[in-house]
């Protein structure tokens, strides 16, 4: 257990080993595992971003539905509208155009009534006139009597 | 083992004496042939077989750790650079974790005094008569394997990294600050005759523990297992129950020397980031 020269060389040696490890052991070995540590984390990185930017899409994919859908319904309502809009409007328009074949059916047989009114009214004049003439044993001057049988027609 | 012609405390003595070459007291240079002969060279030797495992360990995790460093890659790594990794993390978490100054030297020089530490202190699970009895055999009297257990080594190492300690504080400091602060604390500028001895004791006795505890527990662990092996020659009962005692003391000494070369490794880093703290802290 003599203290001797020892003691140098092995702090010689200390230094030379550390001087080794120092220079040309940790550097390349904790770079190497930086790197590596970096790659990884990267790619978790990435995948996480990946992940997100699915929920993203899968969101963005959900309103144009939700959008498309809600555009359907507001054409099917706008259909549906316009269909009931033309359903009246073909029902009023037919009760309109019954309405009036109703009242020009009427007017006809208005019209015809007067039509037939005036020809039974000739009629009876003429035969009126017979009648008289027979009564009167005489021809009644249509034109001197006129005014009696237009009055006459009048009545009847 | 303790030979017919030798008793047990020779043996022990011949287990604790280093390999010295040195100058004998005449003048002529040499390998001592004694441990009294050692001891008369002074300080006018050196420890061969010291210094010759300190340097064949640290070769070894040089090349170890410098094999896996030239094939470093970021990609997938295989089983050497798997376990360097795993060492290197771990060294590096300790060192970030204690050292938050801007020095890139700490953490390599902790990995260094871990693994190299460790090494040599591995030298001690080796039985301790095989590489004696195969230097025996060619011709090396003295051989002792495990170089942690020469307080030459550990406070070489110790005292190595009080220079590191005192450079640093200088270096970040300044002299007047390095001073000062063992001038004025921790009493404040009134109290300096107090302050000195105190913090002057207290900083002689980082290197001091550092270097003793190392050199004392593997001192400890490496005569035990020499006195377990002086049970081998005492007849086939106690050989037996030497053996298992070894094998019982080797698994927790297994635990000891990582602890202490962890330890060793995680004060140095302390004792630096004490060096390097520069603002009031207390």
């Amino acid at each position: 257990m003599n203290i001797n020269w020892t003691l140098f060389g092995q702090s010689f040696t200390f230094f030379v080993f550390i001087w080794f490890c120092w220079k040309f052991i940790w550097p390349p070995l904790l770079d190497a595992m930086h790197e590596r540590q970096k790659t990884i984390a990267d790619g978790l990185a990435a995948a996480e971003q990946a992940e997100k930017d699915l929920e993203l899409a899968q969101e963005r994919a959900d309103a144009q539905l939700k959008e498309a859908k809600q555009e359907a319904q507001a054409i099917i309502d706008a259909t549906r509208s316009r269909a009931n809009q033309m359903i009246e409007e073909a029902k009023s328009d037919a009760r309109a155009e019954g309405e009036r074949l109703k009242e020009a059916s009427l007017a006809e047989i208005d019209q015809e009534i007067n039509r037939a009114k005036e020809a039974l009214r000739a009629q009876v004049a003429a035969l009126a006139l017979i009648g008289a003439e027979k009564v009167l044993g005489a021809t009644i001057d249509a034109e001197k009597h006129s005014e009696i049988l237009n009055q006459l027609a009048a009545e009847l | 083992m303790a030979s017919e012609t030798q008793t047990s405390a020779e043996y022990i003595q011949h287990h604790l004496t280093n390999l010295t070459f040195g100058q004998h007291p005449d003048g002529s240079w040499g390998l001592a042939h004694t441990a009294e002969e050692a001891a008369a060279m002074g300080f006018n030797a050196i420890h061969v077989d010291s210094m010759f495992w300190s340097i064949v360990t640290g070769i070894i995790f040089s090349a170890f750790f410098y094999a896996a460093a030239r094939k470093a890659t970021s990609g997938v790594p295989g089983g050497l650079q798997n376990f360097v990794e795993m060492v290197i993390d771990f060294i590096d978490d300790i060192t970030r974790s204690i050292f938050s100054y801007n020095n890139t030297l700490i953490a390599p020089m902790a990995l260094t005094i871990f693994v190299w530490v460790w090494l040599m202190n591995f030298m001690d699970l080796i039985p301790v008569d095989w590489i004696p009895g195969v230097a025996g055999l060619l011709g090396v009297h003295y051989m002792k394997v495990v170089p942690t257990t020469d307080p030459n080594i550990t406070m070489s190492m110790a005292l190595s990294v009080f220079g590191l300690i005192l450079y640093y504080s200088i270096k970040c400091k300044g002299i007047g600050g390095f001073l000062g602060e063992l001038a004025f604390h921790p009493f404040g500028k009134w109290g300096i005759l107090a302050n000195l001895p105190l913090e002057v004791v207290s900083l002689i006795a980082k290197p001091l523990s550092l270097g003793l505890r190392l050199f004392g527990n593997m001192y400890a662990g490496e005569m035990i297992f020499v006195l377990l092996a002086l049970m081998f020659a005492a007849g086939p009962t106690f050989g037996l129950l030497g053996g298992v005692l070894q094998w019982g003391w080797t698994m927790f000494h297994l635990i000891i020397i990582t602890l202490q070369a962890f330890i060793f490794a995680v004060l140095t880093v302390v004792y630096l980031a004490q060096a390097h703290e520069t603002e009031e802290a207390h």
